[in-house]
């Protein structure tokens, strides 16, 4: 099947009034030695085939439809009202264009400008812009903020080692072209340590909040010695703890950036997620991305319409500092929605579940002969503990009796060889928590066997 | 013909910017002919006092609704001092590009630069000749 | 027309969720950590639904009417895509499940890098990219690593036609490069002249859009190439057209060494009022070790009883992560399914068709409207809005007034080498009956801008706000519509 609705009658009409005999014959600028190769493709299927393939390969996969699932690292199994999925499929939302045009775009226009007005209450910053591609790109693009909040006259930036260690990742891809100086990250370093390679050269530093181990540091201070030295303060955050949690603002942020994903938006394999980016007045014109602002129409009725657009990459061209065009709209849509479920009242709710469940959690493991949970820091719904054999043959014995199990932190940290990120949310019954824990208590027995 | 004002008494760049000189401090800002094309200024982006110009480069940029454009040093030199005033009243170079509307005072470095620049007359000429 | 702000209609008390209670013994909060209050509106879910849906009625999109919003490919977004995105097995995967617990979606993602690199003519694939944009960036970082492996430190220059696309000078900025603007000849090709003074050996590479921005296939695609690659730069094509090109020509066999398909215009996959969208990167040999990671490779062969096993893989000298996890999966699936669909005969007639559909637009407009560089174009062209005998009318009020007539207006005010240009992209899901009416339309404008100019200028009429004060919106900047309380900041 194909999506051309053109009858032989039709197409031949068009052709004679462009007055040619074939469609083949409008592209002779191509050429001839290349013109229409071989195409290796399938043959066309029915969606009735389609769909079966496609659900067989989704079925292939172990999924938190199936499984008890206590992995986060960055994404979320959390609950998702069905009422948002249903706003996302509204056609007049999911097929319309980024709103260049704001008289027949006000619904998406004042959709982002709700959700714009949502994190920034959510993290306590003056304003918010319309999305970056999702937390990690969100960081990176923070960066260049600094350095040009700075005027480009500081080339260092320190990053905390705590920060999700693929976000770190792609602020260097991000930044390879430039000359930029990235610390911080290469070993253990405590906020503390952070402090102490803060110098006059330094653009920002960035904490995250709660960090990678689900804990939530003590930045006492923190925000105040990173100005001194005329440096940004930049905090990435998971949204979700921001409804128990200090704002990023009440801490002395200047940025705060992070992964919307647990608003609302399904784990989908890692994507499309929800890059939110917030900022304080100062910073506000440095924004790189969409920004809706509000404004009048010539009857002088309230409108909104995308401002702040010179910066961007199709006016400014190559003296814009980013270019980015697309962001991720539907996704802020779905925060938007989720947001306006959960309202004041929900939004705590969840995020005072996921704490009681994972602080459940924890006791249940920590008690576990040969596990350790790390209690040293007060934590959110993530926790690190330490066990008697390796992660991956852990999370092999967890799989069969149907639990997807923590991250292996080995992975990224080397020091944490054999330690667990357990993740819990409100999606994690009480009866799933015991199982967990009775699973790894007969896990090391199972392996060694 | 266009009717941009182009005052008698300073010097200007194919940028568009003016430059008055007084002794070694030189006064800059953007052209009427400037702000008339930018349209609505809202924005500029300041230099900080104690920057260094370098002639014919960028040290800041104003924007207006639509665009965005860099304003580049006349001559080289250090900024002593920054229109503040632009920061809330960035309409003040499109009200009045030659006075409350300038952008920096500085030190010239090599008043010899100033030589290159188009006089009053040039400079209007250069305007018409874009029209 | 105009609809409160969500936090206008909240009633205090009112929530939009159920939920559960603690099924587990508390924990204290830590008091000390704690936030004062939460801002946010109190809602039920029937408000929530009808503020939505209102919303959602101002808007002007594919399901609702004609967009033939240039270089935007605003196809018909099948619904068997959204349904297959939303499968269980593909929503609700955790993108750190282990590989072997992630077969059917790592299945996916190979089959499409493969279909892909078929349809381009390319070595690989990475499904990395979250956006064109970044796709582009990706391109651009891999040809600046080829050569700095290479030792080949003093190329610092891109070259990029005065017709490209806003985001190819601003990518090769934020690469640490240096765009060098090439001029267009008459004939609205890349002047072969000028390319050849530039191309040393400080140049990198040079991004060019196939189709142009003007619609037009470039007539010397294969000199352009060559002289490129003969002062040692490598060459980058802006995929954003490919809609005129498949099954038409393969760019990795015109010699292009890396391209970024967008798979929210090509593919079907929808726009979303701004994203997501997905910008996978092909590449020739010279750059597959260069790919931003990771890709999904086949660890081990099928065999007759058993599936080949997939794994994620960081190519050896990758520029990097783009993101977190692997790329915009859920577009992945949807253009995956689209693809499926179409099979091979499906995804020529998708060429076929937008570029019947353009000529013949811009066959019936000719004579109405001016059309510098006018020859067989490909899935779009661009005229000149507007007429020696109105002066007064400009591109923007003929755009503002097709909206009246349920219209979504073309691009405007691009590509910049055309004075007042209107970009026009019709792509292949339109029928007929639907382009004719666009050139009634059009022609009615046009009559309309002659003997009554006003009901241009003052255009929109009918739609839910008229022209909007943007100075306002630029000056006296309203980005949220909660003060943040002092404690909170």
């Amino acid at each position: 099947m194909s999506y051309v609705p053109h009858t032989d009658a039709e197409r031949q009409q068009m052709l004679a009034a462009i007055g040619v005999t074939t469609i083949e014959d409008l592209f002779e600028a191509v050429p001839a030695s290349h013109r229409f190769p071989s195409l290796n493709l399938p043959a066309p299927m029915s969606e009735i085939e389609t769909a079966a393939e496609l659900q067989a390969l989704a079925e292939a996969n172990e999924h938190a439809g199936d499984f008890a699932i206590f992995r986060g690292a960055g994404a979320y199994h959390h609950f998702i009202p069905a009422a948002v999925n249903h706003v996302l499929l509204r056609g007049e939302f999911y097929t319309a264009y980024t709103p260049y045009q704001p008289e027949v775009s006000q619904g998406t226009l004042q959709a982002i400008f709700e959700y714009q007005s949502m994190i920034s209450t959510l993290t306590g910053m003056d304003a918010a812009n319309a999305s970056h591609y999702d937390g990690a790109t969100s960081l990176a693009e923070a960066v260049t903020v600094a350095l040009e909040a700075t005027r480009r006259k500081r080339n260092k930036i320190i990053l905390s080692p705590a920060i999700h260690p693929q976000y770190r990742a792609v602020v260097r891809t991000y930044h390879q072209g430039g000359n930029l100086k990235i610390v911080g990250d290469a070993g253990r370093a405590d906020i503390p340590d952070l402090l102490d390679m803060v110098d006059e050269n330094t653009a920002m530093l960035a904490v995250a909040y709660p960090n990678f181990f689900g804990q939530i540091d003590d930045f006492a201070g923190l925000a105040q010695k990173v100005h001194d030295a005329g440096a940004l303060l930049v905090m990435v955050a998971n949204p979700m703890a921001l409804a128990l949690f200090k704002t990023p603002g009440e801490l002395g942020a200047d940025i705060v950036v992070g992964e919307g994903q647990p608003l609302g938006i399904p784990m989908s394999f890692g994507g499309p997620y929800l890059g939110f980016f917030a900022t304080r007045e100062h910073y506000v014109r440095r924004i790189a991305g969409r920004v809706v602002g509000e404004t009048v129409d010539q009857d002088g009725k309230r409108a909104y319409v995308m401002t702040l657009r010179p910066r961007e990459q199709d006016i400014r061209r190559e003296k814009a500092t980013s270019n980015i065009c697309t962001n991720q709209g539907l996704m802020a849509l779905a925060a938007c929605v989720y947001l306006s479920l959960m309202g004041k009242c929900g939004l705590r709710t969840v995020a005072e579940l996921c704490y009681h469940k994972a602080h459940y959690a924890a006791r249940q493991l920590d008690a576990l002969d040969g596990f350790q949970v790390d209690m040293s820091k007060p934590f959110f719904n993530e926790f690190v503990v330490k066990c008697p054999q390796p992660v991956q043959a852990i999370n092999d014995a967890l799989i069969e009796k149907g639990i997807i199990g923590g991250y292996d932190l080995g992975q990224d940290y080397p020091h944490l060889r054999n330690h667990m990120l357990v993740a819990v949310t409100e999606m994690n019954r009480k009866e799933e928590i015991d199982a967990l824990a009775a699973a790894l208590k007969e896990a090391p027995e199972e392996i060694r066997s | 013909m266009g009717s941009w004002k182009t005052p008698e008494d300073l010097k200007y760049t194919r940028n568009d910017e003016w430059l008055r000189i007084e002794g070694n401090v030189g006064t800059m800002g953007l052209t009427d002919y400037a702000q008339d094309q930018l349209n609505d200024i809202v924005y500029v982006d300041l230099p900080d006092k104690g920057d260094t110009l370098k002639k014919g480069t960028s040290f800041c940029a104003v924007e207006s609704v639509k665009a965005a454009s860099d304003i580049y040093a006349p001559v080289s030199g250090k900024i002593t001092e920054v229109n503040q005033a632009l920061e809330d009243e960035p309409e003040l170079i499109n009200s009045d590009p030659y006075g409350k509307g300038w952008v920096v005072k500085f030190e010239i470095a090599d008043p010899g630069e100033a030589a290159e620049l188009l006089d009053a007359a040039a400079y209007a000429e250069y305007c018409n000749s874009r029209e | 027309m105009t609809e409160p702000l969500i936090y206008d209609i909240s009633v205090p008390g009112r929530c939009g969720v159920s939920l559960p209670g603690v099924d587990v013994p508390e924990t204290p909060l830590p008091t000390e950590l704690l936030r004062k209050e939460l801002d946010l509106p109190e809602v039920s879910e029937m408000q929530v639904i009808r503020h939505f849906v209102h919303l959602s009625q101002f808007n002007h999109s594919i399901d609702k009417g004609f967009y033939p919003l240039g270089s935007c490919t605003m196809k018909y977004n099948p619904k068997i895509n959204e349904d297959m995105a939303r499968l269980p097995g593909f929503a609700h995967l955790h993108p750190l499940q282990d590989d072997e617990g992630a077969q059917g979606a790592l299945a996916l993602m190979f089959q499409l890098q493969t279909w892909l690199a078929e349809i381009a003519g390319f070595k690989a694939v990475s499904l990395a990219p979250a956006a064109g944009a970044q796709g582009e960036f990706a391109g651009i970082l891999m040809i600046r690593k080829y050569h700095l492996d290479r030792g080949d430190t003093q190329r610092t220059k891109i070259l990029i036609p005065n017709s490209a696309h806003g985001t190819n000078p601003a990518t090769v900025t934020m690469a640490g490069f240096t765009a060098v603007e090439l001029p267009s000849d008459e004939n609205g090709d890349v002047d072969l002249q000028a390319l050849k003074a530039v191309c040393d050996d400080t140049v990198a590479g040079m991004m060019i859009t196939v189709p142009n921005t003007l619609g037009l296939f470039e007539s010397h695609i294969l000199e352009v190439v060559k002289t490129v690659h003969d002062c040692g730069g490598l060459m980058y094509m802006d995929g954003a057209n490919m809609n005129a090109l498949m099954g038409v020509v393969k760019p990795g066999e015109l010699g292009f060494d890396v391209m970024h398909y967008n798979l929210h215009k090509t593919f079907s996959t929808p726009h979303g009022g701004g994203g997501p969208g997905s910008g996978p990167v092909g590449v020739g040999e010279k750059l597959v070790p260069y790919l931003p990671g990771p890709v999904v490779v086949m660890v081990e062969d099928g065999t007759d009883d058993e599936p080949p096993l997939y794994g994620l893989h960081m190519p050896e000298k990758s520029i990097g992560r783009l993101k977190a996890f692997h790329g915009n999966f859920g577009m992945h699936v949807r253009a995956y399914t689209y693809i499926r669909i179409n099979g091979d005969e499906g995804i020529k007639d998708i060429t076929r068709y937008a570029v019947l559909n353009a000529n013949y637009l811009r066959v019936k407009l000719q004579d109405t409207y001016h059309i510098p560089y006018n020859r067989y174009c490909g899935h779009e062209f661009v005229l000149e809005g507007h007429f020696g005998d109105a002066p007064d009318i400009h591109a923007l009020d003929i755009s503002k007034r097709l909206m009246d007539y349920g219209i979504h207006p073309p691009t405007n005010y691009f590509p910049l080498i055309v004075p007042e240009a209107l970009m026009i992209e019709p792509t292949e899901t339109e029928d007929k009956q639907t382009l004719d009416a666009f050139v009634d339309a059009m022609k009615k404008i046009a009559a309309e801008a002659r003997e009554n100019p006003d009901l241009l200028k003052s255009a929109p009429h009918t739609t839910p706000v008229s022209r909007v004060d943007e100075v306002r919106a630029a000056k006296q900047l309203v980005l949220c519509c909660r003060p943040i309380p002092e404690w909170a900041g």
